[in-house]
């Protein structure tokens, strides 16, 4: 047995392997391609579209969104979901900014009661995801309403409002540097930091392993509990801290803040190339994702498309991406059979 | 399959139980639980989903999902204001509708059947589609002009009997319909098979994709219907309308002991899951200190249980295995240490 774990000789598998990643990273520069198209194609009809203000407030949108995407990413690519991030959103987004009000807490204090908030939703869901065997849609699902309920139950009649917040706080989402927006930046950051663990430590590795074939990860003695346990603990931490932004980017909370989100998010995630069956796809592709989304939802309101079309165009855009991520699976499985018949393995 | 059986039994009797309790509980807390008035509106309030989950219950049995209910609801509903808001007559409307909620089901299940998407994926997708072309049908306004005719389908009783809605009357036609079907026709037992063993059920025979792309046309055309239903009901169709409903759908589906996974689970079941359900939620509304936000909470507190619950007995057995396999492991590396001094 032992001989049949040690790898390949090199020249069967690099061609494969160069293939799988050229298709791979030809879905994230498409991404780009479409981008770049819409923005093009807007411009053209609306010129106010391209200007500074503009796109630094799309880049603002999009950190909120791209930062919840990334949690999201590592979830869906260990073949679970996290339905309940639009309502961890809402619940941090309240709690911490009552906290200015309540008890003047500094910014950062604040920043980190929305992250407890998000880790405490993430362990819940990860603890009876991973321990409990449950599917996480299930789970989630579930959550999305605890979390909206209890966020109802301690909202109850009042909302926070921008006069209880501090100036320094709501003038974060317009703060610059070199002229890119500093939340814009500092995600940018995460995604970075995301993406170098994803793809260089073994912790990260394994999601992928998890999420392309559990059975074969169970056999590696891949700990597969500890593993979704704590993608599902980032995720709420990020969706934590996003509950944050979202206060200091819309001031005026209430309990329905962040409603809806979680669809957006797997749209954007599963727009930016990351598998729905995971396994495979990238945090930088899921960021671009949530960019392609709010760059197409502001030229839609741009050129003058009613807000009423961004869910539709959310749905009808995620439905596309898994079909197309369909065809290509399709085609890529078939093209590496021919090349295996062909090399004689 | 006996033990399976068995462990149904088990499930439904305790359902009973929980209903008895709940109904004991309702009738101790509050003289008004019993009053027909409150009975009236604990059915109004449970039929519509009822009659959603059962559908729902086939399409879990083959081992599917269909998260797009409450939105295809939704388009229905809103499309029926905006036809009845144009001056249509109801019966091509309802015309309409069906053709709505059926185009609906069938975009799904070509997904699912054809393209071979995880119906999760695509009916989250749809879930959004179809909510976003809803709020876009009818934007911002409400039609709510009805005919009494019938808007009194959601205010007046079944003849003769003060505390049942006509939605629950329907509920239990459909219900002991879908019943018969599953339990009793070799139709029922192939969605059974599918459920329980996809390929064994391709290698008897069934057409599998043809199967459950009929469930999800099923379901949306059920969807369709209810969303018109739903809307004389509340004698108003607007922005936002049963949003939320497929929690409380698949909760019901799934406390009634249909197994996610597909395969196992009866009507009966579902049929009483949806009435302790009711009563929970009578019971907790009569008490004082409860509103509809804190049964949010109790009710995704009910999904998380009716899945958790029948995974214990394996969770035990997973906390003996790990033991005995961590005392094999001490035993083999003691042996290591031994072999290597």
């Amino acid at each position: 047995m032992s001989t049949a774990a040690q790898p390949p000789p090199a020249g069967d598998l690099a061609s494969p392997r160069r293939l799988v990643e050229l298709v791979l990273r030809a879905r994230t520069f498409g991404i780009v391609v479409v981008l770049g198209v819409f923005v093009l194609i807007t411009a053209l009809i609306q010129s106010r579209f391209v200007d500074g203000g503009n796109i630094r407030f799309i880049l603002t949108q999009t950190s909120l969104y791209a930062l919840v995407a990334v949690g999201e990413a590592m979830v869906i690519l260990t073949r679970n979901v996290d339905l309940s991030v639009g309502s961890v959103v809402g619940l941090s987004a309240f709690v911490s900014a009552n906290q200015f009000g309540a008890h003047h807490f500094p910014i950062f204090a604040v920043f980190l009661v929305g992250l407890g908030v998000g880790i405490v939703c993430g362990i819940a869901n990860g603890a009876i995801t991973a321990v409990g065997r449950v599917p996480s849609l299930v789970v989630t699902l579930a959550m999305l309403y605890i979390i909206r309920g209890v966020d109802t139950i301690v909202v109850g009649s009042g909302e926070v409002v921008a006069s209880t917040e501090p100036n320094g706080f709501l003038a974060m989402p317009q703060a610059t540097l070199l002229g890119i927006p500093d939340m814009a930046l500092a995600v940018t950051v995460i995604v970075g930091i995301a993406a170098y663990y994803l793809s260089s430590f073994r912790s990260g590795r394994d999601l992928y392993a998890i999420g392309s074939d559990p059975d074969a990860a169970r056999l590696a003695g891949i700990p597969i509990a500890k593993r979704v346990f704590m993608a599902f603990v980032i995720s709420g931490a990020l969706a934590g801290l996003a509950g944050v932004v979202w206060a200091s980017q819309y001031a005026t909370i209430n309990s329905t803040a962040a409603g809806g989100l979680e669809l957006q998010e797997v749209a954007a995630v599963v727009v930016g190339g990351v598998a729905i069956f995971g396994g495979s796809g990238s945090v930088v592709g899921a960021a671009l994702g949530a960019l392609l989304l709010q760059t197409i939802t502001s030229a839609l309101n741009t050129v003058g498309v009613s807000s009423l079309w961004t869910e539709a165009i959310a749905g009808f855009l995620l439905v596309l991406a898994i079909t197309l991520d369909r065809g290509i699976q399709l085609r890529l499985s078939a093209a590496l059979r021919r090349r295996r018949v062909r090399l004689g393995a | 399959m006996p033990e399976r059986l068995r462990h149904l039994a088990r499930w439904e009797a305790a359902l009973a139980v929980a209903l008895a309790a709940v109904f004991v509980l309702g009738v101790t807390s509050s003289s008004e639980f019993t009053s027909s008035y409150n009975l009236f509106t604990l059915c109004t309030n449970i039929g519509d989903i009822a009659i959603i989950a059962l559908p729902m219950t086939l399409i879990v049995m083959v081992g599917e999902i269909d998260l797009s209910v409450a939105s295809t609801l939704a388009l229905s509903a809103e499309t029926l204001g905006y036809l009845w808001g144009h001056g249509w007559p109801m019966a091509a409307i309802l015309v309409v509708v069906i053709a709505i909620g059926g185009l609906a089901g069938a975009i799904n299940g070509f997904l699912v059947t054809r393209v071979g998407l995880p119906s999760l994926a695509v009916t989250i997708g749809t879930l959004s589609l179809y909510r976003g072309l809803a709020n876009v049908v009818l934007g911002p306004q409400t039609v709510s002009n009805y005919p009494t005719f019938f808007t009194n389908l959601g205010v007046e009783n079944f003849p003769g009997v003060p505390f049942l809605s006509w939605s629950v009357v329907i509920f239990f036609v459909l219900a002991i319909i879908t019943g018969v079907v599953l339990h009793k026709t070799p139709y029922g037992r192939s969605l059974k098979a599918i459920g329980l063993n996809r390929e064994a059920a391709l290698h008897a025979g069934i057409r599998v994709p043809r199967v459950k792309m009929g469930l999800f046309v099923l379901s949306g055309v059920v969807c369709a219907l209810v969303g018109m239903l739903y809307t004389f009901e509340l004698s108003s169709a607007g922005e936002g309308i049963a949003i939320g409903f497929e929690l409380k759908v698949i909760t019901i589906v799934l406390l009634g002991g249909v197994s996610i996974f597909g395969g196992v689970g009866t009507i009966a079941g579902v049929a009483l899951a949806a009435f302790v359900y009711a009563g929970l939620h009578s019971v907790l509304l009569l008490s004082s200190s409860f509103n509809d936000n804190d049964f949010q909470v109790v009710s995704g507190g009910l999904l998380i249980l009716s899945v958790l619950v029948p995974n214990l007995p394996s969770f035990a057995q997973r906390i003996r295995e790990v033991m005995r396999r961590r005392a094999a492991r001490n035993r083999a590396s003691a042996g290591a240490l031994e072999r290597s001094a």
